[in-house]
This record gives C-alpha cells, sequence and structure tokens, in this order.
C-alpha cells in the first residue's frame, strides 16, 4: 500500500511540474543554474570514467578474444557496441544518479526542512514547478551530449589501452568501429538516456520535497532516492531494451 | 480584519485544532500563545492557506479564503508576508537577492525601482549595507530583520509571524518585536505571532489568544493577562518564578 501512496503522490506531483512557469525571466535563470549544477559539473567525472572503463572494456575484449580466428577487428567493434549500447547510457546514468540524484534530494530536502518551500508557497509561487522543472529540463537537454560525450571518450579510451599495451592495433581497432555502424543503435542510447535523465531529476525531487524531518532525514532521504533511482534505471534499461531492440 | 469560525483540522486520527473562533484586528499585534502541540503552529499554517482546513471558515476581510478562485488566490497571497521561525531565507541568494525575489516574481517594476524599494525595506529594518551578504553570513537576529523585510516588501495587508525571536537572545528579542510592531502600527497592518515567549507577550501583546489541546482556552491582552483566573493561562504565563513574583506585585499593586 506504501509503494501506491508513493506512486500517486509522484505522479501528483508531475501533474504540477508540468505548468508554465510563472515569470519566464526567473525560470530561465533557474535553468542556467541547473545547467550548471547538474550538467557543467558533472562533465570531469564522466570523462574520466569513461575514458579509464572504455580501455578497460577494450582490454578485457582483447584479453578474452584471444584466438587466431577471430580477427582483431572485433575488439574494436565489440568495446563500441559495449560502450554505446550500455556503458555510455546505462552506466554513466547510474553514476550521474548517485552524483546528482543525491545533490537535488539533499537540496531540495534542506528546502524543505527549514521551511524555505513553504515561504514559496505562502508567498503563491508553485514550488514544485518552481524548484523541479529547471532540474527536468537541464537533465533532458543536457544528459544527451554528456552521453554522447561518453561515448567518443569510452572508443577512444580503448583504443589507447591497445595501442599502449600492445594487444592490438590502432588500425584494427579503428576498423572494427567503423564495422557495422547502426545508427539506431545511437538513436536507442539517446532514448534510454532521456528517460534515464527524466527518472535522475524526478525520483530525488520527489525523495527531497516530501522529506519530512530534519538533517538526518534528509541524509536518509538522499540514500533512499539513490538506491530508488538505480533501482528505477535498472528496470527501465530492461523495458527499453525489449522494447527497441528486439 | 481576520475572522476565524468554528476552524476544525486534524492529520488522520488526530485532532489538532478543535473549533477555534476567533478575531484579528489591523494595526494590532495578535499574539497566539500556547504549550508545545496546543495547535499553534497548524493554526498559523491554516491562516496562512498551508494547511487547508476541515472545518470552519477564515475570513479576510470579508473574503473567505477556502472559496478564493485561483486567481483571487494569487492575489490574496500576495497580500500575505510571513516571517518563519528559521527565517527561511533562501541559501544560495544574498540579502537583496532575497528581499527582492516576490517583487520579481509579481511585479513588473523596474530593476532600479525594485532596488529602491528594497532598499527602503532593508533601512526600515535597520540592515543598511548588508544587500550583498549571504544569509550564512549574517547573525540569528540580523536574519529575522531579513525575513520581515521580505514579508513587507510587498506592502502585505496581513503579516504572520511564527516564533519571529526564537533562539535570539533576550535583547535582540525585543529589538525584533517592537520592529514588528512598530510596522504593524505604520503600516496598519494586521499581524499574528505565533509565540511562547512571554517577554513578548507582556511587551506587544495587544490581543492574545491562548490556544489548549486544540481548543481557544483564554482571549485577552498583555494588561488582563495579570488579572485573568482561567488556571490553564495561569500556569502556563506564570511557569517560572520570576512571573509569579510580577504578578503578585502586579495583583497586590491593583488591590
Amino acid at each position: 500500500m506504501i509503494y501506491l501512496e508513493h506512486i500517486g503522490k509522484y505522479f501528483m506531483m508531475l501533474g504540477r511540474v508540468f505548468k508554465k512557469p510563472q515569470r519566464g525571466r526567473i525560470f530561465y535563470q533557474a535553468l542556467l543554474k541547473e545547467l550548471e549544477d547538474l550538467g557543467l559539473k558533472s562533465i570531469g567525472i564522466i570523462m574520466f570514467i569513461s575514458f579509464f572503463i572504455g580501455g578497460v572494456i577494450a582490454l578485457q575484449t582483447a584479453l578474452n578474444l584471444d584466438s587466431p580466428f577471430i580477427p582483431d577487428s572485433l575488439i574494436g567493434f565489440a568495446a563500441k557496441r559495449s560502450i554505446i549500447l550500455e556503458f555510455a547510457p546505462t552506466f554513466c546514468c547510474i553514476i550521474l544518479a548517485g552524483k546528482v540524484g543525491s545533490y537535488i534530494t539533499s537540496s531540495i530536502g534542506t528546502m524543505r526542512v527549514t521551511e524555505q518551500i513553504d515561504a514559496l508557497d505562502v508567498m503563491g509561487i508553485n514550488s514544485i514547478n518552481h524548484l523541479i522543472l529547471p532540474k527536468i529540463l537541464a537533465t533532458l537537454f543536457f544528459y544527451p551530449f554528456l552521453i554522447l560525450l561518453a561515448m567518443c571518450l569510452g572508443i577512444f579510451g580503448g583504443w589507447l589501452a591497445g595501442v599502449l599495451s600492445g594487444l592490438f592495433t590502432g588500425a584494427d581497432y579503428i576498423l572494427g568501429i567503423q564495422t557495422e555502424f547502426k545508427p539506431f543503435l545511437i538513436v536507442y542510447a539517446m532514448i534510454k538516456t532521456l528517460v534515464f535523465s527524466f527518472l535522475i531529476a524526478t525520483v530525488p525531487s520527489y525523495h527531497g520535497y516530501y522529506v519530512k524531518g530534519g538533517s538526518i532525514a534528509v541524509g536518509m532521504a538522499s540514500t533512499q532516492s539513490v538506491v530508488w533511482t538505480t533501482i528505477l534505471i535498472v528496470i527501465a534499461n530492461y523495458i527499453l531494451t525489449q522494447l527497441l531492440l528486439t | 480584519m481576520i475572522e476565524v469560525k468554528d476552524l476544525h483540522k486534524g492529520f488522520g486520527n488526530v485532532e489538532v485544532l478543535k473549533g477555534i473562533n476567533t478575531k484579528f484586528y489591523p494595526g494590532k499585534t495578535n499574539l497566539i500563545i500556547g504549550q508545545s502541540g496546543s495547535g499553534k503552529t497548524v493554526f498559523l499554517k491554516s491562516l496562512v492557506g498551508l494547511h487547508t482546513p476541515e472545518k470552519g471558515t477564515i475570513t479576510f476581510d470579508g473574503r473567505i479564503n477556502t472559496k478564493f478562485t485561483e486567481e483571487e488566490k494569487q492575489q490574496w497571497r500576495q497580500e500575505i508576508g510571513m516571517v518563519f521561525q528559521g527565517s527561511a531565507l533562501f541559501d544560495s541568494q544574498t540579502v537583496e537577492e532575497n528581499v527582492m525575489f516576490p517583487l520579481k516574481m509579481f511585479t513588473n517594476k523596474t530593476k532600479e525601482e525594485m532596488l529602491d524599494r528594497v532598499n527602503v525595506v532593508l533601512n526600515r529594518v535597520n540592515l543598511p549595507n548588508s544587500n550583498y551578504k549571504l544569509p550564512a553570513e549574517l547573525s540569528g537576529g540580523m536574519q529575522k530583520r531579513v525575513a520581515i523585510a521580505r514579508a513587507i516588501v510587498m506592502n502585505p495587508k496581513y503579516l504572520f509571524c511564527d516564533e519571529p525571536n526564537s533562539g535570539l537572545d533576550p535583547q535582540t528579542a525585543i529589538v525584533i518585536d517592537k520592529l514588528i510592531q512598530e510596522i504593524t502600527d505604520e503600516f496598519q497592518i494586521t499581524t499574528v505571532i505565533n509565540t511562547h515567549d512571554m517577554n513578548s507577550v507582556m511587551e506587544i501583546g495587544e490581543k492574545i489568544v491562548f490556544l489548549s489541546k486544540g481548543k481557544k482556552a483564554w482571549e485577552g491582552s498583555s494588561e488582563t493577562i495579570f488579572s485573568t483566573e482561567n488556571e490553564a493561562v495561569v500556569d502556563f504565563v506564570y511557569s517560572s518564578n520570576l512571573l509569579k513574583k510580577v504578578r503578585e506585585v502586579h495583583l497586590n499593586k491593583t488591590n
């Protein structure tokens, strides 16, 4: 029953989120701030992780396909597929769920427990729309670019790892990543990214907005929000894969 | 004027407000007092529309707030200023931005006009030259002043304060109380203050409503509270030895 209540409250919250902002200029300023906080400030960690995980994927693939019957170009092909299909959209979004999700919950939750949200409501401001809509739009707009960047860096990391380790040549790797390139796979990754971005913005916002209590409650809500966002990303990943690729 | 009739509010099976009737007049500092858990905060939050009453009405100068259309509600909200217990200033905004926020949201003033208005209210609460400070850089008393400045920047008809001097030293608390009283008198605002600070009761209690277990147990002023025989009020107000002495002296004088 408690889950049904949460689901109901979540969708009711979404109903109040998607309203026209009361002041365009203030909304625009909030959107720019969220683009910086949720997007720009996540570039570093995503670049770092993508580069190294791309390298690891290529090395692991090379070590596991060590056979004279398998061409080395398959390493690049497999690394490319793994990075585009799973690593960049899913793995990176789970990392973002941890980093950005806890930030969103704790910032909105602190506003709740310090009565800043009540202050907005008393002024006649739709606090849900004012606080959450810029976050949703910022993640939906920015994360596809971030994931594209993760794909490029992951593939580059794989190439560099191969060249430095000598496990395969750069030419074989490039041949592999050019083999059977299907643009739909990028579309599939972008659709997943948009769905995950929406979850990353809304689920932590829900946990922060409805938090009750003090600082401990905010901390617990942050943990809960990361757990639930991750669970929902994994479930959505399965459903979207089933729908789009089978 | 704010008129409350038969106000009921509960949460789940717990009935917090059990039929409150009272009136709050403009130009007066109206105080709500009572023990913790007596329903003061729920009452105040019901007055400002953060809680919807289950039964009863709250009338603002003849307008019942539960019957407002969306447009009327928006208009009414702009007539309200509220000072929260913890000030509720927006952490990421400077003093100037905090005070300017309602102007930006609800008026079409130019930047210069808004800035003028902000400086007027900051001067009124004795906080000049603090425009660019963040709330974290201010003392508790200064934060309360900024909260008052933000609450009055739109020229409200009704001002609500939830324990405005909690966490402040006695001297600063008196300064804040006096400031609220002066503003109330100057702009003829209907001010409702939620407090359990006895200094406030004695200093600025032009009208006092005493709540006990979700009901209005007594109503009077800072003068009549000395002579009341209401047991619940006497127990609450004169719980300290100092105030017991004050009461004895007052009663001896009047007798």
